[in-house]
């Protein structure tokens, strides 16, 4: 100890007791009950046995679980792939200034106020054969199409669902990184006889990293945890062909009421999403870097 | 390289009426092949606006620009082969300080190894060689601004560069430094360099020719000499020189110059139109004098400022205060002191409703 004489007074452990409760009861709790269910097997509410790693062990072999993380990546990967190049194409198309470009900001961001299940039902409705817009005009034009009986029609319908709700976030993001690039940039470019691609490429597209990023990171989470649209739209079918992994889940733990591989499985999920966000973020920093580093190509 | 010659007027509204509606009144004036040229003014005084109706970013509503006598007036900054530094360093944060430097001459496709060639003596005239690999996001801003100053400079082939207060964001000591930089690299390249710039100490030192402007108006062009010798306008005087010019309203009559209740006589063979006019006198020309000297006038000592390396002395005459700048004897003045001095002598400049007329 130091040999001043200050007295040491431990009451202020109780200001941060608030906060420690909250977050207890918010967070570490429920994530404990949830650690607590996965190593156990509850038979009844006073019959549970210890059984360890067990359902981690089981979850892990489950066919169906691998079907649905399978499809749940390549869903994410193509909403990814579909909507950021859309997104931006959108944000670079929209007006900068003027009451143009509000009406355009309004108009965009409409789809993003709309609840999941009524954008479920919107869907529904429009791919209907007899009187969606969409369903009927597919089969005018000679495509049998058919949302709840054909799988890749099934899966593309979510898929375009997704990119209809939320490319609108990635454009409003991208836009706001485009405004924030000064003129002189722009007038800079144009003095050094870039072309459009290079102002693209080498202004615009490295201003809008940042968010960009942010963009990303959203998109694939949030599409990673998706639940409630595929669910009112196709129910997961037809088949499994549309189940994604937190439907997976819900079947698993209230369909079937298997608590204890649920548990696991949830664990399981988290551990996933954290890895993933983990693995893009790491990776954008590095491609922004190394462009910068590894272009020793004058 | 190019003569450019201006002839135009410049209003961003659409329907200009008065002369505040104009960001550049009418306007005729030519920049030679291969001449330093600095614009000097106020913040607001339309430097910038003629600056970039010079790259083309801006189109004059009315009148025309010529490069070499060929109307380039709607032409684009890459059609004149222009280029521009701006105020605020502009670099392309995913390429490398070579890259940058390369980017224009490689977007006009010139030979690679002739782009390396060009790249490496721009690079070696800023000092920058050791850092041509380096990425360029993460330079300070120096030496972004400098890789800005490359980026105009690279291109051999240019009808002229210009700079648009291009050291603002310098450093003091780098200032100085950079500034003789491209001075040297006006010898040594003979590019027409025009510079905007709202520091007079910037512009006098770095062009041979100064465009002062004030409200959208050019009112003098000249070398640094003219502008401090006989400026052409009262508002040149007074913005050129630290302090500037001082003035001394007068009458003109029959004797000589009327002011307050004294009259200077006119040295022969000097004459002037009779009526309201303004003395203009440098304070590095207004001189102590013995009492009842011609051409010398009563004033009263208000503040002596000893700097070190000379005086500062106001003094007042009838309610106008006068500078002057005197040697370090002056220093045992004292406020209210009465002392004689020369208001009208050779340096000494006349004007009629703000403009010269001797």
């Amino acid at each position: 100890m130091s040999t001043t004489t200050k007295p040491i007074n431990q009451k202020a452990w109780f200001l941060i007791l608030p906060m420690l409760i909250c977050v207890a009861f918010s967070a570490v709790l429920p994530l404990m009950v949830v650690v607590n269910y996965s190593v156990q097997d509850i038979i009844s509410p006073e019959r549970r046995v210890f059984v360890g790693t067990e359902w981690f062990a089981a979850i892990m072999r489950d066919e169906e679980l691998h079907g649905a993380l399978w499809r749940q990546i390549t869903y994410s990967f193509a909403v990814l792939a579909v909507e950021l190049p859309l997104g931006i194409l959108l944000a670079l198309a929209m007006p900068a200034q003027g009451w143009k470009s509000s009406a355009a900001l309004v108009i965009v961001s409409l789809s993003l106020l709309i609840p999941w299940n009524v954008v479920g039902t919107i869907w529904q409705i429009f791919g209907r054969t007899d009187i969606g817009l969409m369903g009927a005009a597919l089969l005018g034009m000679g495509i049998d199409f058919s949302y709840t009986g054909n799988p890749v029609h099934a899966w593309l319908t979510v898929l375009l669902m997704d990119v209809w709700h939320w490319t609108p976030l990635v454009a409003l993001l991208g836009y706001a990184g485009l405004r924030s690039i000064p003129d002189a940039y722009y007038q800079a470019a144009s003095i050094d006889g870039a072309s459009k691609w290079d102002v693209f490429r080498y202004v615009q597209l490295p201003k809008m990293r940042g968010v960009l990023m942010i963009a990303v990171l959203l998109r694939f989470m949030d599409s990673f945890m998706i639940y409630t649209e595929p669910f009112v739209l196709t129910g997961g079918g037809p088949g499994n062909s549309t189940t994604f992994l937190s439907q997976f889940l819900t079947q698993k733990a209230v369909g079937q009421f298997d608590l204890g591989p649920a548990a696991a499985f949830s664990l399981i999920y988290f551990l996933i999403i954290l890895l993933m966000c983990f693995i893009l973020y790491n990776w954008m920093q590095r491609v922004g870097t190394q462009e910068k580093e590894g272009g020793g190509h004058a | 390289m190019a003569r450019i010659e201006l002839d135009l007027a410049h209003a961003y509204r659409r329907d200009p009426k008065q002369d505040s509606d104009y960001a550049l009144l009418p306007l005729k004036m030519a920049f030679e092949d291969g001449g330093a040229y600095a614009l000097l003014g106020p913040s607001g005084c339309g430097k910038t606006t003629l600056l970039n109706i010079m790259s083309g970013l801006v189109t004059p509503s009315q009148g025309s620009v010529l490069f070499d006598g060929r109307d380039v007036t709607s032409a684009s900054p890459q059609q004149r082969n222009i280029a521009q530094v701006f105020q605020f360093p502009v670099i392309y944060d995913t390429m490398t300080v070579a890259e940058n430097l390369a980017f224009p001459l490689r977007n006009r496709k010139m030979p690679k190894e002739q782009i390396a060639k060009r790249v490496g003596e721009i690079a070696e005239m800023l000092e920058m060689s050791g850092q041509l690999n380096q990425r360029a996001a993460g330079l300070a801003a120096d030496a972004k601004q400098k890789i800005s100053l490359g980026r105009g400079l690279v291109r051999p082939d240019v009808s002229a560069v210009l700079f648009d207060e291009p050291l603002t964001v310098i450093d003091p000591h780098l200032k100085w430094q950079l500034r003789r930089k491209l001075k040297q690299i006006h010898h040594e390249l003979k590019l027409t360099l025009i510079y905007v710039t709202h520091d007079q100490v910037e512009a006098l030192t770095f062009a041979d020719q100064v465009v002062v402007m004030t409200r959208g108006r050019a009112v003098q062009v000249g070398s640094p000499a003219d502008l401090f010798e006989r400026p052409s306008h009262t508002f040149v005087g007074h913005f050129i020189g630290s302090p500037g010019m001082n003035f001394l309203a007068g009458q003109v009559n029959g004797q000589g110059v009327q002011v307050g209740d004294t009259t200077l006589a006119l040295s022969a063979g000097r004459s002037l139109p009779a009526g309201d006019i303004k003395l203009g006198i440098r304070p590095e020309y207004l001189t102590l004098v013995p009492a009842q000297t011609d051409g010398a006038l009563a004033m009263t000592v208000s503040r002596v400022q000893d700097v070190g390396t000379h005086v500062m002395l106001s003094a007042d005459f009838e309610g106008t205060t006068l500078k002057a700048r005197l040697s370090t004897d002056a220093a045992q003045l004292t406020v209210g002191d009465t002392v004689w001095l020369k208001v009208l002598g050779e340096h000494t400049c006349i004007y009629k409703n703000e403009e010269i007329v001797e």
